[in-house]
């Protein structure tokens, strides 16, 4: 109780203006979520489509196409990981790290080397923090991305990805590390390999009575397939970025309740604090009084 | 009986859905109308309008980029990156596109960029 009343009182009041603050912050990330949900599922028509158009044409054709052919003996891995632009969203952008470096760990141990490729300021900062070469990064675009975005993502990727090997800038596999969006309260890191594409039919498998009709390509379906596949990998990309700022905000909205909670928290504790400095201030002056009404009774009776 | 059930999809939208009674868009090999019925077909599309007969209805015309024309069991989908209605697109950029795009140093780049706006204004004016 070494802080005098009115210290208390400066200290409930900047508490107070934190909490209106984060009170905010979590407000407006409540409101963005949905938003980006709603882009998530305005997005989904489009990826659906493709994927039937996809396992269509891979039921119906050899698969042969350089974007799904692995390579024997692959030797360097592209990795992308998708952080956000600004922080206190929690512990967001660096699960998504810690992820990241999860599977380059496990690449390394496969012999791979890694090429990393980053999305968000907050990666770009930690890997400039700690003197680590990245190929590639963009951003300012973490909350809200856009599909072009996604499309230049995509096609640096698929550029490396179709390099011969032994080329300078040749990658063998590529990996994305982005937080899935579960629900409000769970989002979890995910690394998936998204070249060589495996082409597995839909995400859902078709009802047993969608037949997948027998299809016609114009002009073959070769060429279906190379325009089909780059697009495929790009609305991937785009999937992932859209989770990833549902997720991120997500974090944020929950980062900025449990520090609104704690300003409360603090706010009562301090309060307390203050009221009991007040109330011994009292006491002591009471006690001050009584004393000195006391010590005069006392030498008025000695005089008499 | 039944119509032709399309779907206009952009990559971040569903830009036009509903019934219509025909469909007419350009493949890389021409052009392709599609009626009730038709075979299953999967295309590619270049970069040019897209018309979409409504059922007793007006035609709705739209730009679309490179993408997907895919047909199956009376179902129309229409995939692009990139695709905007008529009534959506203003001449005016288009036009100002245009004439930027013509100004680039020969390269796909430009191409692309003519074709597209070239499409745009194109949609524009079979819509007014």
């Amino acid at each position: 109780m070494a802080l005098s009343l009115r210290e208390y009182r400066a200290r409930i009041k900047s508490t107070e203006s934190m909490k209106k603050i984060t009170r905010a912050m979590e407000l407006i990330a409540a409101s963005r979520i949905i938003k980006a949900q709603q882009r998530a599922q305005a997005a989904a028509p489009y990826a659906r489509e493709l994927t039937r158009a996809v396992s269509a044409v891979a039921t119906f054709s050899n698969v042969d196409h350089p974007l799904t052919r692995e390579e024997d003996d692959p030797k360097r891995a592209a990795v992308l990981v998708v952080t956000s632009d600004r922080g206190l969203a929690g512990a967001y952008s660096s699960s998504a790290l810690k992820e990241a470096e999860r599977l380059a760990e496990k690449l390394r141990a496969e012999g791979k080397e890694i090429d990393w490729y980053i999305c968000g300021r907050k990666g770009e900062a930690y890997f400039r923090f700690r003197q680590r070469p990245v190929v590639q990064s963009w951003t300012g675009f973490s909350d809200q991305p856009s599909y072009d975005v996604a499309a230049e993502v995509g096609r640096a990727l698929i550029e490396s990805f179709l390099k011969e090997q032994g080329e300078d800038g040749d990658v063998d596999e590529v990996h994305v590390v982005y937080t899935r969006f579960r629900s409000m309260l769970l989002q979890e890191p995910t690394a998936v390999r998204l070249l060589p594409l495996e082409v597995i039919e839909g995400d859902q498998a078709p009802e047993t009575h969608e037949v997948l009709p027998l299809y016609e390509f114009e002009p073959s379906a070769e060429a279906v397939l190379d325009g089909l596949l780059p697009q495929y990998v790009q609305s991937r990309i785009f999937f992932s970025l859209l989770q990833a700022a549902a997720s991120e905000l997500a974090s944020r909205q929950k980062a900025m309740k449990s520090a609104t909670d704690n300003a409360d928290e603090l706010i009562k504790k301090y309060t307390r604090i203050a009221n009991q400095a007040r109330q011994s201030g009292i006491t002591q002056e009471i006690s001050e009084i009584v004393g000195g009404v006391n010590a005069l009774a006392d030498a008025n009776s000695a005089n008499d | 009986m039944g119509d032709l059930q399309v779907e206009l999809v952009a990559a971040d939208r569903t830009v036009w859905s509903g019934s219509a009674s025909m469909v007419i868009a350009r493949t890389v090999e021409g052009d392709v109308g599609v009626l009730r019925g038709h075979a299953p077909m999967l295309s590619l599309l270049t970069e040019a309008t897209v018309e979409i007969s409504e059922v007793d209805g007006p035609v709705v015309v739209a730009a679309v980029d490179a993408g997907f024309l895919s047909v199956a069991g009376d179902r129309v989908s229409i995939l692009s990156e990139y695709a905007v209605l008529a009534q959506d697109i203003k001449i005016d950029e288009a036009k100002a596109e245009l004439d930027a795009a013509h100004g680039l140093p020969t390269s796909d780049e430009r191409e692309l960029r003519i074709r597209r706006a070239e499409a745009r204004i194109r949609a524009a004016e079979k819509a007014s």
